[in-house]
């Protein structure tokens, strides 16, 4: 991407321009919106917090003396009387990537400023996220019908069960979270409240298209932490 | 790019035909400062009462509302030690108190104490009220989430506070929570208490994090023009990190709530091993508590730096002005903070010496905390290079910088006995400990505290804190805290083990008897002194003397707003634009002792003012 242009500032490349960034004065970040800087940090927190359940469901998994279900086995779905191992799992990790592929274009043509695709694609985010949280609902109604509870379960470790309902649940309410806001913001863009400046009803402040850049910033890594969880559970 | 480089040279040729010269070395564009890069922050001005000071969405006002309820609950932890004290003291007078009650004060004690009163007031409430001022912004970033900020902390204290009023009381298994113990019957406050607890802390840690993104971003992006990073307030810098480090600490502290809230409610066993109650066994097992003490720890590590950076810049920042003196290392200061920040990080393993570990294990956390020492020990000689030949002025807040270099100096050298491993050992869970961590992230910090709250009490409220009530209170505090915590050392190396109700029959009863009721009385009088700052703010804030602008003659930028005290938006019409550090105390040539950080390089152009 090419530097923004300032007001009698030079970028120089390289580390000598991160160097003279960070000794700037006004901003180290020049000519990043407040609102992706602090996405960026909010999401490095977040980072930290999926660390430390990843972390310790290793430290779980790998200290447990009965023995670990099969994930190939557990998370098997049934076609026509064939178990098809990962079948549901791959289903939904494709429904969510292409999701992240529909945010990155709702991004661009939000820049780009054509209201109506940047809103159809949030859109169809929303609807790939809520497809996704759905299969999740399913996939928890078979776990459970099977025996599968947060604190035991047939098939070995009551472990397994604990770990997975927990990580894939705060993975799930993130997901969630994001389904909401998306909503909001393809209602936002389709009703135009970035061309006319309209207020946002709690903040009382005037949007932006990098509004849509920043919510695109939380999808990806909600799709990324699923990439992590998917491995660390189904491949491992 | 090139094209953005022939822009600059425009400019500066641009400003240099219409600025007319200064004293001898002034070319003509000396005092040019780049242009704004972000449009001036548009702001929500509140309309009525609810707006205006409720749900305000003004970091000063959301700032002194952090302060008055983080003091609040600090006063309810004030009245647990008390009572902790009391009965550690004085057992007869105290019969009321049962060892379960004892437990769930020394437990909700440490709990208010780090978390809901030292946390939140340093970054909180300083951070909230200086960090746009300093920078030169005229808010925080985003008022709004700001604003959730201190309602998700509002509510997080009043769960906190509920769980006094549930069955079984508050929790009581100590203010590590150690599973599992903590979630057993037998520990008091094992039910509903622990729950609330937990609740309490997940919320205050989304809360937390909404504010953390306003400093951090505030800092980052938003500081006036001519700010640098190395022109800010080493109290910026100071809060700055510690909220860096909160925003990577807190993580583990939600993470392991979480889980515990599940092993509590829905019976997972993330913590919990087979075992038995009351000689059942539970359905619990195969989970494990160390990791419990890994994530607490890699959490509670960073805490204490949480607590103690702030401390460290905003003295920096208190010692400098009424020392007259530029800050000595200034450069070295930050940058020791940025790497005591860095190392907490890698030391939290320290604090389970005896929970079993092996031993290269133990090797490698004592190293890492033994270097942290050396960054500190820096600051240290830096604060007494400070004073070194400055114009001490010995006013109030001047007093409690000097208290708190001798405790934290006091408290630190007594960390660097615990961070060995074969001295920790036999020092673990005694008195030693208690003392140790009192004085060097208790008393220490909270010296600085009331520096900063007798520093810019006249800031905040237009009017001076009396002087006279301030000394008494300081002398009241240092030597009480002194009468508190020294002996303490003592009943640590005889072994008297904290966290006990009472010492029943055993050999340290004769020679503790009497030094524990010599600290609980001067715990009662350090206590009791404290209601003389509460005097002293209500009584100042009717009948003290008028402030004025600027009147400890400072340089740093909240002291240079168009209205005492300011208003919102901060400045008026025009941002300040900045030129130069906020140190230049007593420089040699200049007219007055002290150069505002908004005063142009021309008009102190003859001065041996320094290049920052």
């Amino acid at each position: 991407m090419a530097d923004p242009k300032i007001e009698g500032y030079e970028f120089k490349p390289g580390y000598k321009g991160m160097a003279r960034d960070t000794s700037s004065d006004q901003t180290m970040f020049k000519g990043v919106h407040w609102g992706k800087a602090m996405m960026w940090i909010f999401l490095l927190s977040d980072t930290f917090i999926f660390s430390c359940f990843l972390i310790s469901y290793m430290k779980g998994r790998g200290s447990t003396t009965v023995e670990w279900p099969n994930p190939s086995e557990v998370f098997a779905l049934n076609v026509g009387g064939v178990p098809v191992p990962l079948l549901l799992i791959a289903i939904m990790t494709f429904v969510l990537i292409t999701s992240s592929g529909t945010m990155a274009l709702a991004v661009k043509y939000g820049y780009e400023r054509n209201r109506k695709m940047c809103g159809w694609l949030i859109l169809a985010t929303a609807l790939g996220g809520l497809t996704f949280v759905g299969m999740q609902a399913f996939e928890w109604s078979k776990l459970i019908h099977e025996g599968v509870r947060p604190w035991t379960n047939p098939f070995g470790a009551p472990q397994f069960g604990s770990f997975f309902f927990m990580i894939t649940g705060f993975h799930g309410t993130h997901v969630s979270i994001g389904v909401i806001f998306l909503s909001i913001y393809a209602y936002k863009t389709l009703a135009g409240h970035y061309d006319t400046g309209k207020r946002g009803w709690f903040t009382s402040m005037k949007g932006n298209y990098v509004e849509i850049e920043i919510l695109g910033l939380y999808w990806h890594f909600v799709d990324l932490v699923w990439v992590f969880i998917f491995a660390f559970f189904y491949l491992w | 790019m090139s094209e953005d480089f022939n822009d600059n040279k425009t400019i500066q040729a641009q400003s240099s035909e219409t600025t007319s010269g200064g004293g001898a070395g002034v070319t003509p564009d000396t005092d040019y400062v780049r242009p704004a890069e972000v449009a001036d922050q548009d702001l929500y001005h509140g309309h009525s009462f609810i707006t205006k000071w409720v749900f305000c969405q003004d970091a000063k006002v959301i700032g002194v509302q952090y302060f008055l309820l983080a003091t609040f609950t600090g006063i309810i932890g004030l009245i647990l030690s008390w009572l902790m004290r009391l009965q550690l003291g004085f057992p007869e007078v105290a019969s009321f108190m049962t060892a379960e009650h004892y437990y769930q004060f020394v437990t909700m004690h440490g709990m208010i104490m780090v978390v809901y009163f030292l946390t939140a007031l340093f970054l909180g409430g300083f951070g909230n009220y200086l960090i746009p001022l300093m920078t030169g912004a005229r808010d925080m970033v985003f008022p709004y989430v700001n604003m959730v900020s201190f309602w998700m902390f509002f509510i997080a204290v009043g769960v906190l506070l509920a769980s006094f009023f549930v069955p079984g009381g508050p929790t009581g298994s100590g203010w590590t929570l150690y599973p599992p113990q903590s979630i057993l019957e037998g520990t008091p406050g094992s039910g509903m208490g622990i729950i609330l607890m937990l609740i309490s802390l997940s919320l205050f840690v989304i809360g937390f994090t909404m504010g953390g993104l306003n400093y951090l971003i505030t800092v980052l992006q938003a500081r006036t023009r001519g700010m640098t990073l190395m022109r800010m307030p080493l109290t910026v810098w100071g809060i700055f990190t510690a909220t860096v480090l909160a925003m990577l600490a807190f993580p583990a502290l939600l993470v392991s709530s979480i889980m515990m809230t599940l092993d509590k409610i829905l019976g997972t066993s993330f913590f919990m091993p087979t075992i038995l109650q009351a000689g059942e066994v539970l359905e619990y097992g195969g989970g494990s508590p160390i990791l419990f003490q890994h994530l607490f720890w890699f959490f509670g590590h960073p805490e204490v730096y949480i607590v103690a950076l702030p401390a460290f810049g905003i003295v920096s920042d208190l010692i400098s002005v009424h020392s007259r003196k530029n800050i000595f290392g200034y450069r070295m200061m930050v940058w020791a903070i940025v790497v005591i920040g860095a190392l907490s990080f890698f030391v939290w393993a320290h604090h389970m010496y005896v929970s079993g570990m092996h031993p290269w294990f133990g090797f490698f956390f004592a190293t890492t905390t033994l270097i942290i020492a050396v960054p500190t020990a820096l600051k240290v000689y830096n604060w007494i290079l400070t004073l070194w030949r400055g114009n001490i002025r010995m006013n109030t807040v001047m007093l409690w910088c000097l208290g708190f270099i001798v405790t934290f100096v006091n408290g630190g050298i007594t960390g660097i006995f615990l961070g060995n491993v074969i001295v920790d050992v036999p020092l673990s869970d005694t008195y030693f400990v208690v003392a140790h961590f009192h004085m060097v992230m208790g008393i220490a910090p909270l010296m600085v505290i009331m520096g900063a709250v007798y520093h810019w009490f006249p800031l905040v409220a237009g009017r001076m804190l009396s002087e006279k009530l301030g000394k008494w209170h300081f002398w009241f505090t240092f030597l009480g805290a002194y009468s508190i915590y020294f002996p303490m050392h003592y009943l640590g190396f005889i072994g008297v083990p904290r966290r006990y109700f009472e010492m029943y029959d055993s050999p340290y009863v004769t020679s503790a008897v009497e030094l524990n009721q010599f600290i609980s009385t001067a715990a009662f009088i350090v206590g009791a002194a404290q209601f003389i700052l509460i005097y002293n703010i209500i009584v100042s804030l009717r009948i003290g003397k008028p402030a004025g602008k600027n009147p400890w003659k400072a340089n740093s930028l909240e002291w240079l707003t168009p209205a005492v005290p300011p208003e919102h938006g901060n400045w008026g019409d025009k941002l300040p634009v900045v030129h130069r550090w906020p140190y230049d105390y007593s420089v040699p040539g200049a007219k007055e002792d002290f150069i505002p950080q908004t005063t142009p390089p021309s008009e102190v152009a003859d001065t041996e003012a320094e290049k920052t």
